[in-house]
């Protein structure tokens, strides 16, 4: 029953860590890509307690740790350069865009 | 005690299902972000708490309440960041918007 229900839980993961992927490779855009990657994060901390979980075992929880505190570091950075590469491009020459003012 | 610690561990893998299929089927980056951001922090929440509850005392509990709480604390910041880059760099969809208060005209 245990064993049963993992291998439920380990293939549900899969699959959504295979969509994921799917939007990672057709995003059309970086930050498509970013939210994608994020859930991808959080489907690899899911997994790890899920196997963490099944074995009895404690070894893996720091990574879990670490995961859920860098894994933002990623997406913010992504979106700050993002926010930064449209500011230089202003669309309109010389006036300074409403968009660029209050970073 | 361990039937209960692995159904929660079942639905938190739910949760990340239906994150990966808003990702896969919702059609611009706020909804996107609407359906990837919620599973995340309540899937990791209910999976967490799966780990205690089958582990049990033999684990520093600390760490996974650490765990949990730094999801809580930067999912959110990160989700705020992305929709923020998002709007700035206008790649919102406006027809989906039933009203768009960042708007200059929305302010009245």
């Amino acid at each position: 029953m245990i064993t049963a229900i993992a291998l439920a839980a380990g293939t549900v993961l899969a699959v959504s860590a295979l969509l994921a992927l799917v939007r990672v490779v057709r995003g059309p855009t970086i930050i498509n890509r970013i939210v994608a990657l994020d859930v991808m994060v959080s489907i690899l901390i899911s997994a790890l307690g899920v196997e963490a979980a099944y074995n009895r075992h404690t070894t893996t929880v720091p990574i879990i740790v670490a995961l859920a505190l860098v894994g933002f570091v990623g997406s913010v950075s992504v979106a700050r350069f993002v926010a930064r590469d449209e500011d230089g491009t202003g669309d309109e020459a010389g006036a300074p865009t409403t968009l660029g003012v209050d970073t | 005690m361990d039937l209960l610690a692995m159904v929660l561990l079942l639905v938190g893998s739910l949760f990340s299902l239906t994150a990966a299929i808003g990702l896969l089927r919702f059609p611009d980056v706020l909804s996107r972000l609407h359906a990837a951001t919620k599973p995340q922090v309540l899937g990791v929440l209910l999976v967490v708490v799966g780990i205690g509850l089958r582990v049990g005392p033999s684990l520093d509990l600390g760490l996974l309440v650490l765990a949990g709480v730094f999801q809580l604390l930067t999912l959110p910041v990160a989700a705020h960041m992305v929709s923020r880059a998002v709007y700035r760099s206008d790649q919102v969809a406006h027809e989906h918007l039933a009203i768009d208060d960042l708007s200059a005209g929305a302010q009245d």
